[in-house]
C-alpha cells in the first residue's frame, strides 16, 4: 500500500496539481485576451470598447462566458451529431495539451521531455482535424468551406515553420525547449535570425488563422466559415481553443526567438524580476503584436495566401537554413553535443 | 533602379510598417465614443422625432380637424374622425398615429396650418409591446404637453430659416 501510494498516487497528484497551475492560468489569460482584443481594436478604431460591466468592463470575459454558458446548444438536424460535439473538445484539448512543454521559467514546465518542439509542431498539426471534423460535420457549405481552407492554410505554413525552427535547432543543438531558452542567454535568437524572427510571427498569424489570414471564419464571405453552425458551449470551446493557441504560438515565439524566461540583460534590476513576469511580459508584447495586425491589416486574398506560403515564405526560410548551417558550419559556431 | 527599390521595399515591409505604424497612433487619440444612455449628441431643431399635438398657451387644443396631415401622410399612418363640439367648434374625436406605420418624414407637420401636429426631439420611446405603438388623441396631447417648453424652443431657433 506503501509503495503504492509513493510510487503511484504521489506522482499522480503531483502531475494533476501542475497541469492545474498551468491551465487555471492559461484559461483565465484566454479570458482577458478576449477582453484585451477588444480594447485594444477598440482603441486603434477610436472606441472605447467594453467599459460597462465592472471597473473598465473588466468583468466582460465573464459576462460572455456566463451567457455561453447558459445558452443551448444547437445541433443542425444534417449534422453528424458525433463528430460534431468531438470537433469542439478535439479542438480545446488540443489547445491545452500543447502547454505540457512549454517552460514558463527556469525548470516551471510540467513535461521536460527531450522533443518539446517536434511534441509542440505534432500537436498544433492535429489540432488541424478539430477544425476539419466541424467545417464537415456541420453538414453545411460554409462550414465546410471555412474548414477546407483552414486545413489548407494551416498545412502550408506549418511547412515555412518547421523550416524556422530548424534554424533555431541548429543554432540551440537541442529540441528541448528549456534547452533552447538557455541557449538564447547571450544573445537572443531574434537578432542573428531577425528575417525569421518576422516570418514566424507573420506565419504564426496565419497558423492560428488570425488577420490578415482569417479567411477560414471570413465573415464577409462564409458567415462564421467553420463554428458557423455552433452555439453556446461548443462554440465558446472553438473559442477557447482557438484563444489559447494564439498563446501557445505567442509563447512559441518567445521561446525560440526572444529568450522565454531571461531578462532582457543579465545585470542586477533586471535579473531581480523572475522568470515567469519576464515570459508573461514577452508573451503580452507578441499578443499586442497579433492584436494590432487585426487592426491594420486587411484580409488576405485566398490565392495571395497560398501564394505568401509556398513562393515566398517557403523559399526563403529554407534558404535561411543552408545559410545557417553553412555559417555555423564555417565559421565553427555549432553548438557542443549535448 | 526602380525595379532594385521595389524589391527592397517589399523586403523590408516599409508599407506594413507605416500601416502599422499609424494604428499605434491612432490608439493614443482621444476616443470618440458616446457614453449613450448618459451622454448624447447633439439634434438639430428640425429633427424629426416622436409625434406632439400641441396646445394653445389657453389650454385649447390647436387642432382645427382640417385632415391635412391625414391626407398628406404618405404611409397613411393618420386616421382622424371628427365632429363639432358642444360649443360649436370644429374638434376631432379620435386622432390616431400608427408609429409603426410612419416614416419619420415630417410631411405632418408641414402640412398643418396651426402647428398643431409636430415631430418633437423625443426619439427614445420604444415599447414592448406593438399595440402601445398605436398612438391615441389622448396620448399625443399628452406627449405634446410633456414637451411643450422644448417644442415651442424649436419652432422658435428654426423660425429664421422658414
Amino acid at each position: 500500500m506503501a509503495e503504492f501510494w509513493t510510487d503511484f498516487l504521489w506522482p499522480l497528484i503531483l502531475i494533476l496539481v501542475k497541469i492545474l497551475a498551468f491551465i487555471l492560468p492559461l484559461l483565465l489569460a484566454v479570458a482577458y485576451l478576449t477582453y484585451a482584443e477588444r480594447k485594444v481594436i477598440a482603441a486603434m478604431h477610436l472606441r472605447k470598447g467594453p467599459n460597462v460591466v465592472g471597473p473598465f468592463g473588466l468583468l466582460q470575459p465573464m459576462a460572455d462566458g456566463l451567457k455561453l454558458f447558459i445558452k443551448e446548444t444547437v445541433v443542425p438536424t444534417g449534422a453528424n451529431p458525433v463528430v460534431f460535439l468531438m470537433a469542439p473538445v478535439v479542438t480545446f484539448t488540443l489547445a491545452l495539451v500543447g502547454w505540457a512543454v512549454i517552460p514558463v521559467s527556469e525548470g516551471w514546465v510540467v513535461a521536460d521531455i527531450n522533443v518539446g518542439i517536434l511534441y509542440l509542431f505534432a500537436v498544433s498539426s492535429l489540432g488541424i482535424y478539430g477544425i476539419i471534423m466541424a467545417g464537415w460535420a456541420s453538414n453545411s457549405k460554409y462550414a465546410f468551406l471555412g474548414g477546407l481552407r483552414s486545413a489548407a492554410q494551416m498545412v502550408s505554413y506549418e511547412v515555412s515553420i518547421g523550416f524556422i525552427i530548424v534554424t533555431v535547432l541548429l543554432s540551440a543543438g537541442s529540441l528541448n525547449l528549456s534547452q533552447i531558452v538557455r541557449a538564447q542567454s547571450g544573445l537572443w535568437y531574434c537578432i542573428p535570425h531577425f528575417p525569421m524572427f518576422v516570418l514566424f510571427l507573420i506565419s504564426a498569424l496565419a497558423e492560428t488563422n488570425r488577420t490578415p489570414f482569417d479567411l477560414p471564419e471570413a465573415e464577409s464571405e462564409l458567415v462564421g466559415g467553420y463554428n458557423t453552425e455552433y452555439s453556446a458551449m461548443t462554440f465558446a470551446m472553438f473559442f477557447l481553443g482557438e484563444y489559447a493557441n494564439m498563446i501557445l504560438m505567442s509563447s512559441l515565439c518567445v521561446i525560440l526567438f526572444l529568450g522565454g524566461w531571461l531578462p532582457p540583460i543579465a545585470v542586477a534590476p533586471f535579473t531581480w524580476i523572475p522568470g515567469v513576469i519576464w515570459f508573461a511580459l514577452k508573451v503580452s508584447a507578441v499578443l499586442f503584436f497579433y492584436l494590432w495586425a487585426r487592426a491594420t491589416l486587411p484580409r488576405y486574398r485566398y490565392d495571395q495566401l497560398m501564394r505568401l506560403g509556398w513562393k515566398v515564405f517557403l523559399p526563403m526560410s529554407l534558404g535561411w537554413v543552408v545559410i545557417t548551417a553553412v555559417a555555423l558550419h564555417l565559421f565553427g559556431w555549432l553548438p557542443p553535443r549535448a | 533602379m526602380t525595379t532594385l527599390d521595389r524589391t527592397l521595399r517589399s523586403f523590408l515591409l516599409t508599407e506594413l510598417v507605416s500601416g502599422f505604424a499609424l494604428t499605434l497612433k491612432y490608439m493614443f487619440k482621444p476616443k470618440v465614443t458616446l457614453n449613450y444612455p448618459y451622454e448624447k449628441g447633439p439634434l438639430s431643431p428640425r429633427f424629426r422625432g416622436e409625434h406632439a399635438l400641441r396646445r394653445y398657451p389657453s389650454g385649447e387644443e390647436r387642432c382645427i380637424a382640417c385632415k391635412l396631415c391625414e391626407a398628406i401622410c404618405p404611409a397613411q399612418a393618420i386616421t382622424i374622425e371628427a365632429e363639432p363640439r358642444a360649443d360649436g367648434s370644429r374638434r376631432t374625436t379620435r386622432y390616431d398615429i400608427d408609429m409603426t406605420k410612419c416614416i419619420y418624414c415630417g410631411l405632418c407637420q408641414e402640412a398643418c396650418p396651426v402647428d398643431a401636429i409636430v415631430e418633437g426631439p423625443n426619439f427614445e420611446f420604444a415599447t414592448e409591446r406593438r399595440a402601445e405603438m398605436i398612438y391615441s388623441k389622448q396620448k399625443l396631447l399628452d406627449n405634446g404637453d410633456r414637451w411643450e417648453a422644448e417644442l415651442a424652443m424649436r419652432q422658435e431657433a428654426d423660425a429664421p430659416y422658414r
